[in-house]
């Protein structure tokens, strides 16, 4: 699903986020990118969506070559894939169900096929109830989960995240893994940026760890019982 | 809960015809942008107000124009001209030559005046009887005032005065009207001023519309990064900018077109007067279907206009971070 052949992203300043990076992701797998701040987890998930370019090297996003996206045909490329962030990145503009719906109206599903999408996606994060309320109204695990099903609703192959967790408390953080882990069940593919260890060491998945730019280990825990 | 995936759920449902999404999705989106507007109410009533004045002052002074134009028509009597006959003509050679001239297409009458008539008229009217009657001889000749058939446009007129200038019966064609060609001259320099200054209010419009829309832009801009984000185009993010463009030239356009006709009611009841006291038949025109349609439709133009290049060229420039 997600391939890196020796990626190298250097900033104008001449530092490197990113130095001969070379990993992959299979179909189906849920992976976690760890490492600490400035090690590289942000660039490389900005060079999957497509925010950054590399430098040198290649990736491969689910069998398409990002180097051969035109700059045209990026917002189709990201449409593919779903993305949470950290700060959520939700409208304060407008209700939760209008940010949700935001991703089906840009890709002009009918209203009443996206309604139908919406109130799924966000009974999947539990959150049918807050449909009519603003994204401010709503404590910090609620907004990411809104996020979650704004990233959702399309039905991506793939998901993103960056940090999902940095600003929920462990329980809210618990709660979002587990409901990124339903997706995985259902076949989504999911690569995870977070430097929680202890969180990720509960879940068991596939762990990449990123430093100075460069892969340190690569390891698979077993799975937690309790989770 | 389950995670469901039902197979229609996966592909963008196709049961709508892509035309009435298309449909659906601009009127949300203009009703949206219409909603925008009027929760600022004050900040767009400006604009409304700036574009409506703008675009009334050029087509006010427009109708006065025409109006001047028609009013300056229906002064028949003003484009009367004299023409003096050679010394040695009788007058009934004098009034043979009238009629001859009377019967032309582009002549609506002929007065004959014959030397007699005008040393008689002369006499009284200048004071110097005495020493006119110590004139043996009628030094003035016969003359003919000719009245132009209402059809006559400036050219055709000078046209006719040459033809009679040309006549070998004919002296000299003495056109006492000339101030109303002048005038013609006068309204065709102010139409084209107009013209200038109603395309540099154009100008100040699309700067006006565009810099609130790129205000807009840049209060809008997580909108737009996150809209980016998550898969939205240039096109996508432009579309509402766009239609808020557009509702400030309608709602401008609209209101310019009160203003004007408003300026018109005030004005029917002295020019009806101004009419009577020179006896012409002057209705005040007043802005038709085409003309109004014109100044709604170039006030929508330039909004859209306005908000197409301000939001081409601020939409490139905001990508997500």
């Amino acid at each position: 699903m997600i391939q890196l052949d020796n990626v190298t992203k250097r900033f104008p300043g001449g530092q490197e986020a990113l130095s001969g990076l070379s990993l992959s992701v299979d179909k189906g797998e849920m992976v976690f990118v760890t490492g600490h701040s400035g090690a590289g987890k942000s660039t490389l998930l900005r060079l999957i969506a497509l925010i950054d370019r590399p430098t040198s090297g290649q990736v491969i996003v689910d069998n398409q070559n990002t180097r051969r996206v035109k700059r045209r045909k990026i917002p189709a490329y990201r449409r593919q894939i779903g993305m949470v962030f950290q700060d959520h990145k939700l409208l304060a503009d407008r209700p939760v169900f209008d940010n949700v719906a935001l991703p089906l109206i840009i890709a002009g599903v009918s209203h009443r096929d996206a309604g139908r999408r919406v109130r799924a996606a966000l009974d999947q994060v539990s959150l049918l109830h807050k449909e009519k309320q603003n994204p401010l109204t709503l404590s910090a695990g609620e907004q990411q989960r809104v996020g979650i099903a704004r990233a959702i609703v399309t039905r991506p192959k793939l998901l993103i995240a960056d940090e999902p967790t940095g600003n929920l408390d462990p329980d809210l953080s618990l709660e979002v893994m587990r409901i990124f882990r339903r997706f995985n069940e259902v076949g989504v593919t999911l690569l995870i940026a977070s430097h929680d260890i202890s969180l990720i060491d509960r879940l068991g998945c596939r762990r990449i760890a990123l430093e100075g730019g460069k892969l340190q280990l690569e390891e698979e825990d077993e799975v937690d019982e309790w989770l | 809960m389950a995670v469901t995936r039902n197979a229609d759920a996966v592909a963008p449902v196709r049961s709508s015809s892509a035309f009435s999404i298309w449909l659906t999705r601009h009127a949300s989106t203009s009703l949206g942008a219409l909603g925008r507007l009027s929760r600022q109410p004050f900040a767009s009533l400006m604009i409304i107000v700036v574009i409506g004045v703008t675009l009334a002052l050029p087509a006010a002074i427009n109708v006065v124009v025409k109006n001047a134009q028609s009013m300056s028509g229906s002064w028949d009597n003003a484009l009367d001209f004299s023409v003096y006959l050679d010394m040695d003509l009788t007058v009934s050679e004098a009034e043979g030559l009238a009629r001859l001239i009377e019967q032309r297409a582009d002549v609506a009458s002929v007065e004959l005046v014959t030397a007699d008539e005008a040393l008689l008229e002369f006499k009284q009217q200048s004071g110097f009887g005495e020493a006119l009657n110590q004139l043996g001889d009628n030094p003035l000749p016969h003359a003919l005032v000719v009245r132009p058939g209402p059809g006559n446009t400036g050219a055709s007129l000078r046209l006719l005065q040459e033809e009679i200038g040309n006549l070998p019966e004919t002296d000299l064609v003495q056109v006492d009207t000339e101030w109303v060609q002048r005038f013609h001259a006068i309204l065709d320099i102010v139409r084209q001023a107009i013209a200038i200054g109603a395309a540099l209010l154009g100008i100040a419009i699309v700067v006006i519309v565009g810099n609130t829309i790129r205000l807009d832009i840049e209060n809008r801009r997580d909108e737009i990064e996150v809209t980016k984000l998550i898969g939205g185009s240039n096109a996508f993010v432009r579309r509402p900018f766009l239609w808020t463009g557009f509702w400030y030239g309608l709602l401008g356009g609209t209101f310019a077109l009160l203003l004007v006709q408003y300026g018109l009611y005030l004005l029917r009841d002295p020019v009806t007067r101004l009419a009577g006291l020179y006896q012409g038949n002057i209705a005040v025109a007043t802005l038709g279907v085409t003309e109004s349609g014109a100044i709604i439709g170039t006030a929508v133009f330039l909004g859209l206009f306005a908000s197409w290049v301000t939001a081409a060229r601020h939409m490139r420039r905001i990508e997500p971070r």
